[in-house]
């Protein structure tokens, strides 16, 4: 249930942007998830749908960009994208690894109708 | 990957973010802020508060049932006489661990979260209107019984220990790697339930552990028995030693999970507002 709550969240922050821009309405919002974020896209969608409702983003496409899991490796200092239960070094096989990307969590851009 | 936040400015979407002419009274604003924002803000407050109080505040998370309060009950037992505990417990009804941690005569407040399946920042601060903090050593808060949600919410506290319980397979790790990949201390539970048990192995546990590129401690517990008790003992006095020399320093401890690419992702520091030329392009 935590993505409704997270919605709450992004909604906030959809319309402090709208009313700092004066625009009229939300014509999209971008997410970018990463699979490490705990958070399912669809069910972040379907959260949007409730609540986003009776506001200037009533009307906005709301779009996820998934992101890969990149890894660094600190012994061999090689990059790879491993699999999400399996984060150590696809080249050396080592667990010495630190996350690039892969756990994000943003609001990227929101695009708003800010005039005739 | 852009300078500032490693994020997602790249070459191929450049072009459409930075473009200069506003088209059909539609403009673009790149926000990258993390959604959590209002959690994290909350739970940097409260981890202020803790740092005046000098109080470490350890998160407890595992699945229902695999032994968090049992834990907590002899955990305290044994320091109670040497240390100021308390405890906030979250759960979706009852009481009923409340009650089992104030039995052993230290003060606890419980979060009844109704249908929420996880603690936030703002829920634990609300608990703390409730608990004194001063004089305490060390806050335990434990977290509603669930694999999942709890890892994504940082609640202000020094450290995650994650318990994983013999019932429940060595393969957990892999299957939640979200949670476990946040564990600072991941406590084998429930061992004197192994031999009765012949498909699970601590040692696999370990190394799905270590597969999420996590080097956290392990230690096999047993509340029953005391297998384990020692270890984790020391771990928290050491946990606690490590903390108030951080302090004197005008630092904090952080759990694990707010390294990587959560701290990449920094709120900025102002909002960028650029025009964009074609607003469907991006969409395809």
């Amino acid at each position: 249930m935590h993505e409704l709550s997270l919605c709450a969240d992004l909604m906030d922050q959809v319309m402090t942007i709208t009313k700092a821009h004066h625009a009229k309405k939300v014509v999209s919002i971008v997410v970018r998830i990463g699979p490490l974020s705990g958070v399912e896209p669809s069910l972040l969608e379907n959260a949007f749908t409730i609540s986003r409702a009776g506001t200037l983003a009533e009307e906005a496409e709301f779009l996820t960009e998934a992101l890969p899991i990149r890894v660094l490796c600190h012994s061999c200092g090689a990059e790879s994208e491993p699999a999400i239960n399996n984060l150590v070094c696809g080249s050396c096989g080592g667990y010495n690894t630190k996350l690039l990307s892969g756990d994000e969590l943003i609001l990227a851009r929101v695009e708003l109708e800010t005039a005739d | 990957m852009c300078n500032t936040c490693g994020c997602n400015i790249t070459p191929g979407n450049r072009p459409l973010i930075m473009a200069e002419k506003p088209k059909n009274g539609v403009t673009t604003v790149s926000v990258l802020q993390n959604l959590l924002s209002q959690n994290n803000h909350q739970a940097d407050h409260n981890r202020a508060h803790f740092d005046a109080s000098k109080v470490l505040v350890i998160n407890l998370m595992s699945s229902p049932g695999s032994g968090k309060t049992a834990l907590l009950e002899a955990t305290i037992k044994r320091l109670r006489e040497s240390l100021k505990i308390a405890v906030i417990e979250g759960d979706l009804e009852t009481e009923n661990d409340t009650k089992r941690i104030q039995a052993q005569g230290v003060p606890a407040y419980q979060i009844t979260t109704g249908t929420a399946c996880h603690l936030d920042a703002h829920l634990v601060h609300n608990a703390l209107h409730h608990l004194a903090l001063d004089n305490l050593d060390l806050l335990f808060i434990e977290n509603v019984g669930n694999l999942v949600c709890p890892a994504s919410f940082d609640l202000g506290h020094h450290r995650n220990v994650v318990l994983l319980s013999v019932t429940e397979g060595d393969d957990k790790p892999a299957k939640y790697p979200v949670m476990f990949r946040a564990a600072d201390l991941m406590l084998i539970s429930k061992t004197d339930l192994l031999p009765y048990l012949d498909d699970f192995s601590p040692s696999n546990a370990e190394q799905n552990l270590h597969n999420l590129a996590n080097d956290a401690p392990v230690i096999e517990f047993s509340s029953k028995d005391g297998q384990g008790m020692d270890a984790w003992i020391t771990w928290l006095l050491t946990e606690i030693k490590d903390y108030q020399a951080l302090l004197l320093n005008q630092q904090t401890q952080r759990p694990k999970i707010q390294q990587d690419g959560q701290l990449l992702h920094a709120q900025p520091g102002n909002t960028k507002f650029y025009p964009v030329i074609n607003k469907t392009e991006h969409l395809v």
